[in-house]
């Protein structure tokens, strides 16, 4: 069964029909061509699909398309700007928190959907006064980016390069 | 050989860098093709047997589904000596969840729904997937076996060296199967048309994936193109092309021109593409009263698959790391009806010098030496089998200046002493050692562009290791030009012929050929080159080749906290000094010992592909089931290395950096975890019910 769908990607408004049992993150890559965010697992175990839906990140293939429409959807290639890449890619380029860079794009979108949620006191499993905002310290970091596996094994560099674009 | 090294972020940015952080750099399965089909494999239940009856009738009938394959309609391909490729050529299974077919249709959901209405019956055979020491099963490989080494080694006496010796260690170690899992799974699309065949892979090396699918589909190799410039992940796993290319391959055949796109999923991986096998290793030292190893005997068992043999005889790591009189190697397999087993990352050392530096600590406890100064007393003068001079070693540095950096001569060597709250903490040091290889038979083309530009052309792959970037680093430098000048295309059968990455030789291999080709260029052309002259060269052979022993070192050392009552077993600090020539970038590089340091962390804590003997099949086939290590796993991690001059290993005098980080890191992490808690786990991985028992 398909149905017909709307989404603003990166800023661009795509009207598409799908089949009901095609996920966000499928008719992103096969149907849009919007590649950035990537399948690693399929299962919501890896990160790797991350976006930003609605402003929160979510794991794309864990959702089906057709339950999104009329979402806004922003990419890791929806956060540079033409010239100038994002706080957060221009701290992950800075410390080379990357190497075979799969898993990255899915890195950018949670590092920006989690500085966020921290901005806004949302505490997480490390958080020990959950009166006080949240002070982003390396433990902080580490506890809220472990839904993005990096088989590369990048972790220290992404750390440091989230700390640097926080501040 | 000056002071430590701190790896800092010198060297260029990643150059690919940009293309990364956003998503746009093209991964295989992302080509844009017009008009593809998508292919679901069909994978057998049952692990030994014959497919009695295959009926595809209701997924033929299914809207959208183009072609269903099995071994009644494949084509034939010719035999490779490679049983992984010969998907589809007879009705018979040698293990469980290999390929028996194919659903081709116009979405993945579509091809996914068909492929479960096919109907597979089975005559079914009794399976053996029980990895154990057994006459019926074990067998000595082939002399020729990968990695090239006879698998037994016998020098002096060592059963009376043994007798005779003050100081003994009689341990055996397990290690379990462990599985690749790159982010990227692996993905190919594949175009067959009057152009020939044309390939979007995930590989390790597109020239190799050509010359071999050249001869299994019969067609000449300029008639196949192989596109790699981007792949995600790889660790050995990519290295040779599995059945699920060939698999593509056959689809295409028979879809008029119509690209055929295959992604195996994460449980796929578990099935198709190979795996670092269990091993269990019984490791024998004899020691004088000072420390000094009299003996040395390591046996080997790993687990091989019945119908295609892998050997990478871990017991191989005690040929050559210390200096012993008497010395026993053996390597034997147990052949099983399970998947084939391949390289991982440091194939061989990994599992190996876990082992060996495992043992090595249990003799300094039990001697009551000092593991560094153990080791340092065992260091030998020249390669104890080959009797060969070493390029350079800088173990001893390795150890000397981890343990001032990591202060461990503030250590109470005795274990089970120190708790902080809940946490027991201790240290442990293990030594690291991987071969310096070189490929030979790569060409790189120079060429002077019209826009004053260099373009360096190589058929070489970037898996992540930064070679793009440190390969246009070396041309810039041979050219003496800025490393802007420079733009350095791989990754492509349209390039120069190239080896594979793999064996950490990249550097060693495709950077010599850089560099030669280079001096080939200004030979040719000289400093003033015309618009659009081109050179294409290989590299002259190494005359230092043969007349040394060539081997990177490192030393890593662990600090590990395992909680008293849930035995949850942590690693807040770790670090590496290693020994490895020439670093060329230090940015990439410094994430290349970081990456292999992260992995071993997660061996030594997390991965095991835990077998259901029954089934024959890996039960925790998915990333929640099988832990790798996540960012919270890891703690801090420095890295550093010795400045090394080595001008005999490589024109480059670069050794191999990609997998001598995950040496050791298992056995310095073990050899923490026995100093904290007085507990000696000989069993990978250190899960927190082995400190409970």
């Amino acid at each position: 069964m398909d149905s017909e769908i709307t989404l603003r990607v990166d800023g661009r408004r795509e009207t598409l029909s799908v089949d009901t049992r095609t996920t966000l993150l499928d008719a992103l890559r096969e149907r849009l061509g919007v590649t950035s965010p990537k399948k690693g697992c399929d299962h919501g175990q890896c990160g790797a699909c991350t976006v930003l839906l609605d402003g929160r990140r979510a794991t794309s293939c864990l959702t089906f398309a057709v339950a999104n429409d009329d979402s806004e959807v922003v990419t890791a290639e929806g956060l540079a700007e033409e010239d100038e890449p994002h706080p957060v890619q221009r701290a992950l380029l800075d410390n080379d928190g990357f190497q075979c860079g799969y898993c990255t794009p899915g890195q950018v979108c949670s590092a920006v959907g989690m500085l966020d949620e921290a901005k806004s006191g949302w505490p997480s499993y490390v958080t020990e006064d959950l009166d006080e905002s949240v002070e982003l310290d390396e433990d902080e970091i580490r506890e809220r980016m472990s839904g993005n596996l990096c088989r590369c094994g990048a972790y220290a560099n992404i750390v440091t390069a989230i700390r640097e674009a926080a501040e | 050989m000056t002071g430590a090294t701190r790896a800092t972020s010198q060297g260029p940015e990643r150059v690919e860098g940009r293309a990364k952080v956003t998503g746009t750099a093209p991964y295989a399965f992302e080509y844009p093709v017009t008009d593809p089909l998508y292919l679901h494999p069909l994978r057998a239940g049952i692990a030994r047997g014959r497919i009695a009856s295959i009926d595809t009738a209701a997924a033929e009938r299914v809207d959208g589904v183009h072609t269903v394959l099995t071994h009644h309609n494949a084509d034939a391909l010719n035999p490779v000596g490679d049983p992984e490729l010969a998907v589809l050529q007879s009705d018979g299974i040698d293990f469980r969840g290999q390929l028996v077919g194919a659903v081709v249709a116009e979405t993945p959901e579509i091809a996914a729904h068909a492929a479960g209405l096919v109907d597979i019956r089975y005559e079914r055979l009794p399976h053996d997937s029980e990895f154990r020491d057994d006459a019926n099963i074990v067998y000595t490989p082939d002399a020729d076996a990968s990695p090239m080494l006879s698998p037994d080694l016998e020098r002096g006496d060592v059963d009376t060296a043994l007798a005779e010796a003050t100081h003994t260690v009689d341990v055996t170690y397990t290690t379990p199967p462990e599985h690749h899992n790159p982010i990227e799974p692996h993905a190919v699309i594949a175009t067959w048309d009057d152009d020939g065949l044309t390939l979007h892979d995930s590989n390790q090396g597109s020239h190799l994936v050509r010359d071999l699918l050249a001869p299994l589909v019969g067609l000449d190799k300029e008639r196949i193109s192989v596109i790699a410039p981007h792949v995600g992940g790889a660790f050995g796993s990519k290295g040779m092309p599995h059945g699920h290319v060939a698999l593509t391959v056959l689809a295409a055949r028979r879809t008029a021109g119509r690209p055929v796109k295959c992604a195996l999923s994460r449980t796929q991986m578990f099935e198709l593409v190979g795996y670092r096998p269990p091993t269990r290793q019984r490791v024998r030292l004899g020691a004088d009263s000072d420390g000094r190893l009299t003996a040395t005997e390591h046996d080997s068992l790993e687990q091989t698959s019945r119908f295609k043999q892998y050997a990478e005889q871990s017991a191989s790591a005690s040929r050559e790391m210390y200096a012993s009189p008497n010395r026993r190697v053996t390597n034997r397999l147990a052949a099983l009806d399970v998947p084939a087993p391949t390289w991982m990352r440091a194939p061989g050392e990994a599992s190996g010098m876990y082992a060996l530096e495992s043992a090595v600590d249990e003799l300094a406890v039990r001697s009551g030496i000092d593991p560094i100064d153990l080791r340092l007393r065992n260091e030998p003068e020249v390669a104890p089998v080959s009797g060969l001079p070493f390029s350079s070693r800088n173990l001893v540095a390795c150890l000397r200046q981890g343990a001032e950096r990591f202060g461990w001569h503030e250590r109470d060597p005795r274990p089970g002493t120190r708790r902080e709250g809940d946490w027991f903490v201790g240290t442990g040091v293990a030594a690291a050692s991987f071969p310096s290889l070189l490929f030979p038979g790569s060409l790189a083309t120079i060429r002077h562009e019209s826009d004053g530009k260099y373009r360096v052309e190589i058929g070489a792959a970037d898996i992540g290791t930064g070679a793009r970037t440190a390969l246009t680093q070396l041309a810039a430098e041979g050219l003496e030009v800025p490393f802007e000048a420079v733009e350095l295309r791989l990754g492509s059968t349209e390039q120069p012929n190239a080896g594979l990455a793999g064996g950490s030789a990249g550097t060693a291999s495709w950077g010599s050929t850089v560099v030669d080709a280079v001096r080939a260029f200004r030979a040719e052309h000289g400093s003033d080159p015309g618009e659009g002259v081109e050179t294409t060269a290989g590299a002259a052979g190494n005359p230092d080749l043969g007349k040394y022993a060539m081997n990177a070192y490192g030393a890593q050392f662990a600090e590990v906290r395992v909680h008293a009552d849930t035995g949850e077993v942590r690693v807040p600090r770790m670090l590496g000094v290693f020994a490895a020539g020439r670093i060329v970038n230090p940015r990439t590089a410094h994430s290349q010992f970081l990456g292999g340091m992260t992995m071993g962390i997660s061996m030594a804590l997390h991965e095991h592909s835990v077998v259901d003997e029954r089934f024959g099949h890996v039960v925790n086939h998915d990333l929640a089931g099988y832990h790798i290590a996540s960012n919270a796993d890891v703690g801090s991690i420095e890295v550093s290395w010795v400045d090394e001059h080595d001008p005999h290993v490589n024109p480059v005098g670069a050794k191999g950096i990609g997998e001598v980080g995950i040496v050791g890191t298992a056995a310095a992490v073990g050899n923490a975890a026995h100093h904290a808690t007085g507990v000696r786990v000989r069993e990978l991985p250190l899960t927190p019910d082995k400190f409970l028992r």
